[in-house]
């Protein structure tokens, strides 16, 4: 449902990948190869060249903020614009959110809290749950378990591969080949080169 | 004896080694010169009363005072784009204003009278001058300083709009604070210099006070379209089609030294 074709910018490129309804597709690559700015190209933050397609649809046919509502991108280090939590989620998405604060090892009242007083796994976890909180048909995930213990990943994980199972399509960028091959339908490693599937 | 007090600061500054006294002389020299050469201009294009005098006096002001709008910020837009923005914004602003002033209450015969036309545009243009330049800068700046929360926003679904609108909102409000301040202060704590000017020229202080208003509320008028106009281009210029924030239409340093 996801077709991408020789995507590429001034930076980086040509990127191919194929990704079906309900598969997750991990992208593992050294560092500076250009793994983000992929998957920014695939988001439409960047401009860029080259064929993408969400369900035969290409991308420039649909409007920019419809595109982004379908394929929701979160960063490395994810970026907040409220001093407190809860703004940053939509008010009908609240009692989905709460029911999975639970499974992440989150406290209910980390809604309440001052964003600049949670610890960075406690960010990185909150922005996966403001990024499935916006119910995307495909997620694209720039290292969503970086910053987080051997538990609070495997509970990310568990998390996201419920979600798979659901209908939800990932792009997942991991520098951990292990973590690839637990939650991998499709492997691609990308060189200076270009991405290449695995 | 004014120019004794210039004296006596200068003095001031070598018998207390304050190295001073070499820049409040020029200072002093510099602005008494050009003064001096104002007020001789001002006397012919008083005199010839002519519109083509008049309108190239008043090109030249927005063009200098343009340029001071575009050059202030510590952000450039590649290709000239600061200058663009400070010209329309600038020209337009200062231009609208100063024209409804003149036909509306003012009311000089004609009403292109450079004795009204070039004063009233000099004042406006001075408050638009800095509503733009801080708009402008405080836009650019904080562009990038918020770029990871701005693209946070766009990444899950918002509208450019949605995803500038606290920035848009906090330029503005920043490039409004020095005209508010003086509107707040005007008759407490300063006396406006046109009010002065008039009461020691001896016109009656409700008269003055009347000019004062409409003055302040013309600056702030000016003032306000310059701040939003500049802040509202800024950020098209720095926007794409397929709502993108394009900080590659940021001038480097390296392309702003003109170097690759």
């Amino acid at each position: 449902m996801l077709s991408i074709s020789g995507l590429r910018s001034a930076h980086g490129g040509p990127f191919d990948l194929e990704l079906g309804r309900g598969e997750c597709a991990t992208v593992v690559g050294p560092s500076g190869v250009g793994k983000s700015l992929f998957l920014r190209l695939v988001a439409d933050l960047d401009p860029g060249s080259g064929s993408v397609q969400l369900d035969h649809r290409l991308r420039e046919s649909w409007p920019p903020v419809a595109w982004r509502r379908q394929v929701v991108y979160q960063a490395a280090e994810p970026a907040w614009w409220h001093p407190t939590v809860q703004p940053h989620f939509p008010a009908d998405s609240m009692e989905c959110v709460r029911a999975s604060l639970a499974p992440l090892h989150l406290p209910t009242a980390v809604l309440d809290a001052e964003v600049t007083r949670l610890s960075t796994g406690e960010r990185q976890r909150l922005a996966l749950l403001r990024s499935l909180s916006r119910a995307p048909v495909v997620l694209l995930l720039d290292e969503p378990t970086a910053s987080l213990d051997e538990a609070s990943t495997l509970a990310v994980e568990a998390l996201l591969q419920d979600r798979v199972r659901g209908g939800l399509s990932i792009v997942w960028v991991t520098h951990s080949t292990e973590q690839a091959a637990r939650v991998s339908h499709r492997r691609y490693g990308m060189t200076r080169e270009g991405l290449r599937s695995l | 004896m004014a120019a004794a007090l210039v004296l006596a600061s200068a003095a001031a500054s070598v018998l207390l080694h304050l190295d001073l006294h070499r820049q409040v002389l020029w200072a002093a020299t510099r602005m008494v010169v050009q003064l001096l050469l104002v007020g001789l201009l001002l006397r012919f294009v008083f005199k010839a009363a002519s519109p083509a005098v008049t309108l190239a006096i008043v090109v030249l002001m927005i063009g200098a005072a343009a340029r001071e709008v575009a050059v202030r910020p510590t952000r450039r837009l590649r290709s000239a784009g600061n200058h663009r923005i400070s010209i329309a914004v600038v020209g337009i602003s200062s231009v609208a204003t100063v024209a409804l002033a003149l036909m509306t209450a003012i009311r000089p015969d004609p009403w292109y009278d450079p004795r009204y036309a070039i004063p009233l545009m000099g004042i406006v243009l001075g408050s638009v001058l800095n509503s733009a330049s801080l708009g402008l800068d405080g836009f650019l700046e904080g562009v990038v300083i918020r770029r990871p929360a701005i693209e946070a926003q766009l990444a899950l679904g918002a509208s450019i709009h949605e995803a500038l609108g606290e920035l848009l909102r906090s330029s503005i409000r920043r490039a409004m604070i020095p005209i508010v301040n003086q509107m707040s202060a005007a008759g407490i704590i300063t006396l406006p210099g046109i009010m002065t000017g008039q009461l020691l020229a001896g016109m009656d202080p409700i008269e003055a006070v009347k000019y004062q208003i409409l003055l302040l509320f013309l600056l702030t008028g000016a003032g306000g379209l310059a701040a939003a106009g500049a802040v509202y281009l800024a950020a098209r210029a720095i926007t794409d089609e397929r709502q993108r924030l394009r900080l590659d239409r940021l001038a480097t340093a390296s392309t702003r030294s003109g170097r690759r």
